[in-house]
């Protein structure tokens, strides 16, 4: 059984403008000892998918439908009190900006002692030896002292290191990292990153790694969702996300990032990013798509098995698996619309 | 700096700009954001400048176009030494700036067309209303807007046609000197691309010369003929982009360009990172000698007493550090 097993979600938020899919269709599951990368543009589901796990969604935001299994347990409708269980417990979150994540008028180890008596029946004492304990964990230098310091003391990089301490102190399953590098320089990110990971092998448990940036992504992660508009684009292992792209935006994106090797000419996606309000009918990225044919306007597409390591829903593979003669023309399908 | 054929447009020599930062009452502490920096800038070529947050790589733009007043130094423009009220007139009619965030550097209030006629009004590059809108069009076009964007305001735009309006903005006073801040870091990733094209484009057509800051290197190595690396207000290296990208010879740079993510899985896994321990420290108490040394792996005790020379150790490659011979 998966640890983490979601089933298409949908969560809408309700605006004066009108209704936003933010997440339309969602479903993957997640095996124990893995990190998941989601990727995506701002706007395309990726940190909704998040909050929707935890069900930490803003007032005008709800899960419309869909199944989120942990370990079995049905979490959509099971109430705020299992909710309050699994938060924090079962699956803990950090966000992109420590500073505004931590309360500026308690001091660090206040804050830390709270998460951990709030989740633990730990005492008062014990509490404070799990605190300094953890941030030794994370590697923060004189944890005593930092335990007196409030968080303005303290430079980003010892913040998100504390705001990682405060989500593992009650040993979670699962750990949800939005972001968790974005609002840090590249030399600090590269020491949080090692040792997210190294604490990830450490303790065995999940990562699910929301970000932007595909170099993250390929540094950190085992497997990789492409999100965009709401929905899955693709998904796959890492290897086979960045070296056998299988939706045209996915390849978009790949084309568009500068490399290693490249003197080229970047290759941009044209058009601008998608409006949630007025969703096309078909394939959300169909209008940036310069390979568009015309079924990928009027419907979206299906998610095919590329392998046994691979899904990914555009309507090119379709076309590509009849011409091979792999999959058996739909009648429901014209002729002319694969073009 | 180097004496080559081809004639700096822009020079620096031993640039400074501190700060005199509250430190209780009465008493201030000078926070040297910029120290002593040297650089030139050929004509019609594009100089990177990448740095962590607080390295004063914003600073060195700014003070570079007299937004902020330098504390020392020297800065020629074209041969001409800027200095008094007029050089910094003449500078502004040749030399322009791009910010970072599309979102806070445009006006709400007003159109389009008005936000970038302004700098037409206050340089009076027009004649008569007709010449105005023409000139106004035009840049438009240069950057891929559309004549009926004109009267819009900036709000309706998203994050990449912003930039492009700051863009056109910037070239309305038709500068030979563009300074860009940041300009694609507030973007989507597949709208970054346009707009780095955007560039590199309109470099070829209008033969501009860009001072590109950015904390993306992959970005910048991408876009740059030469890059320069800034720490804690200092510059550590400086050089041709491949050169530097391959063949890093400070150890910050080493340990920055090894920090930098590479979207490749298989790069990613072989490679080998140099983590460096430790947090910049504050430019309010910056280290004595070298500025890199409390997290440096091959720092001595000559480090800590002086500050290394920054000097030409190749062909047209910069380094300030003292043990550069040995650690490479």
């Amino acid at each position: 059984m998966p640890l983490l097993e979601i089933k298409d979600l949908h969560t809408y938020f309700y605006t004066d403008a009108g209704k936003v899919k933010a997440v339309n269709g969602v479903s993957f599951s997640l095996e124990r000892g893995k990190v998941l990368g989601i990727v995506g543009e701002s706007g395309s589901g990726k940190s909704v998918t998040a909050y929707s796990i935890m069900q930490i969604l803003e007032g005008n935001g709800e899960i419309v439908s869909g199944s989120i299994k942990l370990d079995g347990q049905e979490l959509v409708g099971a109430g705020e009190e299992v909710m309050k269980k699994v938060r924090g417990n079962r699956i803990s979150m950090i966000f992109q900006d420590p500073m505004t994540s931590l309360n500026p008028t308690y001091t660090i180890g206040k804050q830390l002692m709270e998460a951990i008596m709030l989740h633990t029946n730990r005492s008062k004492k014990e509490a404070y030896d799990r605190a300094v304990e953890m941030l030794r964990l994370v590697n923060v230098n004189e944890p005593l002292k930092r335990m007196k310091q409030y968080p303005f003391e303290l430079s980003g990089g010892m913040r998100q290191r504390v705001m990682i301490a405060m989500a593992l102190a009650c040993e979670p399953d699962i750990l949800i990292a939005d972001e968790p590098t974005t609002a840090l320089d590249v030399t600090i990110q590269a020491q949080i990153l090692e040792l997210m990971k190294s604490l990830q092998e450490e303790l065995g448990m999940v990562i699910i790694l929301i970000t932007h940036d595909l170099g993250v992504v390929a540094q950190m992660c085992d497997e990789v969702i492409v999100m965009y508009a709401g929905s899955i684009c693709e998904q796959g292992t890492v290897d086979e996300i960045f070296y056998n792209p299988c939706h045209e935006y996915t390849k978009g994106l790949l084309r568009s990032i500068p490399t290693t090797s490249d003197v080229e000419k970047l290759m941009p996606i044209p058009g601008t990013p998608i409006d949630l309000l007025n969703m096309p009918k078909g394939c959300p990225f169909a209008p940036r798509c310069e390979n568009a044919m015309k079924i990928c306007i009027k419907q979206p597409a299906e998610t095919i098995k590329i392998n046994d390591n691979h899904t990914a829903a555009c309507w090119m593979n379709v076309k590509k698996g009849i011409d091979e003669g792999k999959i058996v023309f739909d009648n429901d399908m014209e002729g002319g619309d694969l073009q | 700096m180097s004496k080559n054929s081809v004639k700096p447009l822009v020079e620096v020599e031993n640039l400074k700009k501190h700060f005199d930062i509250n430190t209780g009452f009465l008493s201030t502490k000078p926070l040297k954001a910029v120290d002593d920096v040297s650089f030139s800038i050929n004509k019609g070529e594009t100089l990177g400048l990448v740095g962590e947050s607080g390295c004063g790589k914003t600073t060195v733009g700014r003070t570079l176009l007299h937004l902020y007043k330098p504390t020392g130094g020297r800065i020629w423009y074209d041969g001409r030494e800027i200095r008094t009220k007029e050089d910094i007139s003449y500078l502004r009619r040749k030399a322009s700036m791009v910010f970072q965030d599309p979102y806070s550097s445009l006006n709400p209030r007003m159109t389009v067309s008005d936000i970038i006629g302004e700098p037409l009004d206050v340089q009076k590059k027009y004649t008569n209303k007709n010449e105005r809108r023409d000139r106004i069009l035009e840049l438009m076009n240069y950057v891929g807007l559309n004549s009926e964007h004109a009267s819009r305001y900036a709000h309706e735009f998203s994050g990449g046609q912003r930039q492009r309006i700051g863009i056109a903005r910037a070239l309305a006073v038709d500068p030979e000197l563009l300074v860009c801040d940041e300009p694609v870091s507030a973007l989507d990733v597949s709208i970054q691309a346009q707009v780095i094209n955007m560039f590199v484009e309109l470099q070829e057509k209008l033969g501009l010369t860009y001072l590109f800051i950015a904390h993306d290197i992959l970005v910048v190595r991408h876009i740059s003929d030469r890059i320069a690396v800034m720490y804690l207000g200092k510059m550590v290296e400086l050089s041709d982009a491949d050169e530097i990208y391959n063949r890093p010879l400070h150890p910050y740079s080493k340990s920055l360009l090894s920090a930098v993510p590479i979207p490749d899985p298989k790069t990613a896994r072989e490679r080998k990172r140099i983590v460096l321990s430790g947090d910049i420290p504050s430019p309010l108490n910056a280290p004595s000698g070298c500025p890199f040394r409390t997290r440096c792996p091959y720092a001595t005790e000559e480090c800590a007493t002086s500050m290394p020379q920054f000097e030409e150790v190749s062909k047209g490659h910069y380094v300030a550090c003292h043990r550069v011979n040995e650690i490479n």
